[in-house]
């Protein structure tokens, strides 16, 4: 019976930067009680911001009480509501930071503003127990490679354009293909790559630990409408290249940084091949490998929530004047005074 | 013996012909597509003697090579004896620490206004000797090229290493570079490089001047 537990400490944490609204909750200690989420469907095309918006403004009162059914917990539990300030798209942050505004104020209890992509990396921290990882963070928005040092995360390599998500995903588009609930076009890729061993060369772009995909895109999409290649040979191709650009400079961030783990997070560390490329580098440098699992490797609430925790019991919380959103808050700017070393 | 496991290469101490040399080398990578694979280290093998070449005819001190064998992807150059940057520059007095990031910024300067792209400048890649010159090594990801789109993109590594490793002293020490950088390829072409590293700056993901 509820009544007989001793009341304990938790927080909720809402995440909207992109086409997932999701609702985490965990107690101060690490225990994760509910990570529920919605994910909005586009009919055509990528992600158009205000119609994501949309969804999440519709689905927000659901997510939110189907994560508090399955914690279980009294409402004067909640002692802390963090929410994703930044980075993302503007107006699915601005609908999660409405609703993290509302409940806040309704229970009167401290706001947490988290950085979406310092919380990647904590989660993936609690998850697989990694202590100082090098980070390789790959999604639909996102392509960094990371890693503390000196009071914060310090972005080793990016992507000098797209994302590598946002470069597989419009490949996928070109070659109609059409992502449905649970299989994400990524994974469509991924299943017709399975099918090729016929390699078609495509540019190979590394400038030292940084990435661009953009030119890669353009040759894979001239390929495709050439009709001299397989869409399956081309997927395998593209997968490939992308995948053993990504090995390459997370191994230089690696050699350069000398860290003991590597840690794969986000979306597109879904891809068997990129996760076993991964590994195979990590064991050559001597260092522990971690994936992070779906359920956390993609946006969540609970490593917003996890973030929030972990900012607040450091004295740090975000007053309702200084809740605006960061569309392009990078996660360098993040002072982290909870990491040790 | 093994010196140094970098990203791409395996650098060992070895004598040979009665030198001590570094041995560099690219040794196939199992997790990538042996097909790829062979493509990127044999083209780094053939690339990285070409542009050190290169670069002691623009005036860059670079090690010797002294062997090249390109079936096995490997090469023998000269060892040179010295402290990478990265580990001395952040404990330099700031006067030393100007001077050195300055004269960096010529050795760049020389080898840009020879065509020729580093590709990796880090200050791992920099050697400081004991009799104060700076030699330039790694050249795996050169590149030719006489493109302000290039200079930007090799110049903003420059950066973005300062950034990660050196992050107190970004600022003062990139200024440095481009004063040295200057002087060497004149002001006009630097103020082109310079908003072309803006421009690149802006086209990546979530730069808050966009």
């Amino acid at each position: 019976m509820a009544t007989l537990r001793k009341a304990d400490s938790y927080c909720l944490g809402l995440e909207s930067t992109a086409d997932d609204f999701s609702v985490g909750i965990l107690s101060f200690k690490g225990d994760i009680l509910a990570n529920e989420a919605s994910m909005f469907m586009p009919e055509t095309g990528g992600i158009h911001p205000r119609e994501a918006a949309r969804h999440h403004a519709e689905v927000a009162g659901k997510v939110l009480s189907e994560a508090l059914r399955k914690a279980g917990i009294q409402q004067r539990e909640i002692k802390i509501i963090a929410f994703s300030q930044g980075p993302g798209l503007g107006p699915c942050l601005r609908t999660g930071a409405t609703a993290a505004r509302a409940l806040a104020c309704y229970l009167q209890v401290p706001l947490v503003g988290v950085n979406h992509c310092v919380a990647h990396i904590e989660i993936g921290k609690l998850i697989t127990g990694a202590k100082d990882p090098l980070t390789l963070y790959v999604s639909g928005g996102n392509t960094i490679v990371a890693a503390f040092e000196a009071g914060r995360y310090r972005v080793f390599g990016e992507t000098l354009d797209i994302s590598v998500g946002n470069c597989l995903d419009v490949f996928a588009r070109e070659a109609g293909l059409r992502q449905k609930i649970g299989e994400p076009l990524g994974a469509l890729v991924e299943k017709l790559a399975a099918r090729s061993q016929n390699f078609v060369s495509l540019p190979y772009t590394v400038k030292g630990m940084d990435l661009s995909f953009s030119g890669l895109l353009s040759a894979a999409i001239e390929l495709l409408n050439s009709k001299k290649y397989s869409v399956e040979d081309l997927c395998f191709s593209l997968q490939e290249v992308v995948f053993s650009m990504l090995a390459e400079v997370t191994e230089r961030a690696l050699a350069h940084t000398e860290k003991p783990e590597v840690l794969l997070t986000g979306g597109v560390a879904a891809n068997k091949r990129l996760q076993s490329m991964l590994e195979a580098l990590a064991n050559e440098h001597n260092a522990k490998f971690g994936v992070v699992p779906k359920q956390y490797a993609l946006d969540n609430g609970a490593m917003i929530a996890w973030t929030g925790i972990l900012t607040y019991q450091h004295g740090l919380s975000t007053s309702i004047e200084k809740s605006f959103v960061k569309l392009k808050w990078r996660l360098d700017e993040v002072y982290a005074p909870w990491v040790g070393g | 013996m093994l010196f140094k496991k970098g990203a791409e290469a395996s650098l060992y101490i070895e004598e040979w012909q009665g030198r001590k040399v570094i041995m560099k080398q690219r040794l196939p990578k199992a997790y990538r597509l042996p097909t790829l694979d062979e493509a990127i280290r044999t083209h780094r093998t053939v690339r990285e003697p070409q542009s050190i070449h290169k670069a002691k005819e623009a005036g860059v001190p670079t090690p010797t090579i002294y062997l090249v064998d390109i079936t096995s992807a490997n090469i023998v150059m000269e060892f040179i004896e010295g402290k990478q940057v990265k580990q001395i520059l952040n404990d330099l007095s700031q006067a030393k620490r100007r001077s050195l990031c300055r004269h960096i910024g010529v050795l760049i300067g020389r080898l840009h206004s020879h065509g020729i792209m580093h590709g990796d400048l880090t200050t791992s890649n920099m050697i400081l000797t004991s009799h104060g010159k700076v030699f330039l090594v790694d050249f795996g990801l050169s590149e030719r090229s006489n493109e302000l789109e290039a200079r930007g993109v090799d110049l903003h590594l420059m950066k973005r290493a300062l950034q990660s490793t050196h992050y107190r002293y970004v600022k003062k020490c990139f200024e440095a570079v481009m004063a040295g950088y200057s002087e060497v390829v004149g002001r006009n072409t630097t103020e082109d490089v310079l908003n072309k590293i803006q421009e690149i700056e802006r086209r990546g993901r979530y730069v808050s001047e966009r």
